[in-house]
């Protein structure tokens, strides 16, 4: 039985800085350092094995056991729920989940409200919870234009500086969730390769500061 | 019967079918619909709640059944101090996650209803046990007991919808989570370690159990631990305790689980393949008297597990000649059964593959 802790680390910035981290923890894998277009890197010794995945894809292999750990955002976590253990906070790729219209937008709740988002899920909790009836409209890039356009009176997406929306004359109204990287185990993964799991876990929160 | 020639989930239909007749469990036969009414008025207890329903000859809205739990619990009657045992192999009708289509997944099981006691409960988790190790014996059982995790919930003071949040954090061992949460709710430093406790502590049962011990101060706290306890102790005694673990992020649903709950793994399968739990809220919310346990075992993800799978279609490849013998040809196919598998064509097949290749000739065998 293959004993080697699979790994799906975010395609990206946020990967490369997630993967200094295991480095720093003493899962290094030097092969993956080197530029070229391979996908997956091993370090027998260490009992290691990294791919790179689109990021939106990490819970969908760590659900699904092709990778026993993996590091995802709380945005995509809250919108697939995949059933997966969340064991760390890392602090980083920080951002909020928020509704942002245009300035001079004023919401009258005597009419349905239309929220244009990458995140159907997410904003259709929120709402439920306000019991606010919506029209969800799923698009899937360049949401900042859907208010503008009129095609919704609202987003709910993603705001790190908010520069994209100022630019765009839009503001965030609200905040539904503030978002970072998260560790997470596939749930069978983590009662077989237990020792292994923790070891990383524990490596990583130690390089942990709020 | 020869098991090489059986898939995964038909081996393991066998098996379980007649361990649970050694324990007295009746077979459960049931049709496949059921009426809706019955799923909708207990949603939160299935695992999805999409259903496929369809309308009879008389205008009655049916389903095909979502589970078998539900329909068994309303086929059987309280009687005071008796306990009906039944297993049961079904399939069932669920959307599939993440695909959004319906699937029918095989799932065998049983249930103990009526006026349960410590044997009882503690038979039902061992068969749960011995059902992981019939199917292989690199398993894990998590146990963990929801009348406890209720108990330390509510012993930190934590309001009704900050429970659910608390539960959803150990359900997903999301100790960042947690403490967030327990920030937010103004939770005293001591009672935010016995809920991150509930995360942290989890293994084997001789090592958690004094460890949770300690940090246990209520009478109801102490009541279910006791009780959890002497459940692990039990499954001690019965040899099972190495593959047994406690974690308490088992089962999310103090709705309809009172006692014990668990959950089976299978190393190489990487879902959960069997779950089960003491569900007599269930019942006390249909208004009956009675307890019970059960628990499920999923058939269908038992596919995922490695089998060692032949590289041919057929060992041997038989060519024949237009005008041959048949009944000659007849007994060397017998012979040659001895060997494996035998496929007689008068031309290759195209898209099979064969371990050798012989010719059928009035001289007898020769390799091609």
């Amino acid at each position: 039985m293959n004993k080697m802790v699979n790994i799906a680390l975010p395609k990206g910035r946020l990967g490369e800085k997630v993967y200094k981290m295991f480095k720093e923890a003493g899962f290094e894998c030097p092969s993956i350092e080197e530029q070229n277009r391979k996908l997956i890197f091993e370090n027998p010794e260490k009992g290691v094995r990294y791919f790179w995945v689109k990021p939106s894809d990490v819970a969908i292999y760590v659900e699904r056991g092709a990778a026993d750990i993996g590091v995802a955002g709380k945005d995509i976590l809250l919108e697939y729920r995949p059933d997966v253990y969340e064991l760390l906070d890392l602090n980083m790729g920080k951002c909020r989940m928020a509704v942002a219209a245009k300035k001079d937008f004023r919401d009258s709740r005597g009419r349905t409200l239309k929220v244009a988002t990458k995140f159907p899920n997410i904003a259709a909790t929120y709402y439920n919870e306000k019991c606010r009836d919506i029209d969800i409209i799923k698009l899937n890039g360049s949401i900042e234009i859907a208010p503008i356009l009129g095609l919704s009176d609202v987003i709910v997406d993603i705001v790190e500086t908010g520069k994209t929306l100022l630019e765009n004359d839009l503001v965030p109204f609200e905040t539904i969730v503030p978002i970072s990287a998260r560790l997470i185990a596939n749930k069978a993964g983590y009662k077989f390769k237990n020792e292994a799991i923790q070891a990383i876990r524990k490596g990583l929160e130690e390089q942990i500061h709020d | 019967m020869n098991n090489s020639i059986m898939r995964n989930d038909e081996q393991a239909v066998f098996a379980l079918r007649s361990l649970y007749q050694r324990y007295g469990y009746t077979q459960y036969k049931m049709s496949r619909f059921e009426e809706y009414d019955l799923y909708v008025r207990n949603k939160d207890f299935l695992v999805s709640d999409e259903v496929i329903t369809f309308t009879d000859h008389t205008g009655r809205l049916l389903a095909l059944k979502p589970d078998v739990t539900l329909s068994i619990i309303k086929n059987t009657v309280d009687r005071p101090g008796a306990v009906q045992k039944v297993y049961y192999n079904e399939n069932v009708y669920r959307v599939a996650k993440g695909t959004h289509t319906f699937k029918e997944i095989m799932q065998a099981g049983l249930e103990c209803i009526g006026d349960l006691g410590s044997y009882e409960i503690a038979e039902v988790v061992l068969l749960a046990a011995k059902s992981l190790q019939l199917i292989s014996p690199r398993y894990v059982l998590d146990l963990s007991h929801m009348g406890l995790v209720a108990a330390v919930l509510s012993a930190c003071g934590l309001s009704e919808e900050a429970k659910a949040q608390a539960l959803g954090c150990i359900h997903q061992k999301s100790r960042h989570e947690l403490s967030a949460l327990c920030a937010e709710q103004g939770i005293a430093p001591s009672k935010e370690a016995k809920l991150q406790a509930l995360i942290d502590q989890c293994g084997g049962a001789e090592q958690v159990l004094p460890a949770l011990k300690a940090l246990l101060d209520t009478e109801e706290e102490r009541g279910a631990f006791a009780e959890f306890e002497a459940l692990c102790s039990i499954l001690a005694q019965s040899g099972y305790g190495a593959n047994l673990r406690v974690d308490f992020s088992v089962g999310n649903d103090m709705k309809y689980y009172s006692g014990v709950v668990f959950k089976g793994y299978i190393e190489g399968i990487p879902a959960g393949v069997l779950s089960g739990g003491q569900y007599d809220k269930l019942l006390q919310k249909l208004g009956r008297k009675s307890g019970a346990i059960g628990f499920a075992v999923y058939l269908d993800l038992l596919e995922r597990m490695e089998k060692q799978e032949s590289d041919y279609d057929a060992d041997i490849l038989l060519l024949r000649e237009p005008n041959a013998d048949p009944f000659a040809l007849m007994q060397a196919v017998e012979a040659l059964q001895e060997q494996g598998r035998v496929l007689v064509a008068s031309a290759p097949p195209e898209d099979l593959r064969y371990g050798k290749v012989l010719r059928f000739t009035e001289g007898g065998l020769k390799d091609e």
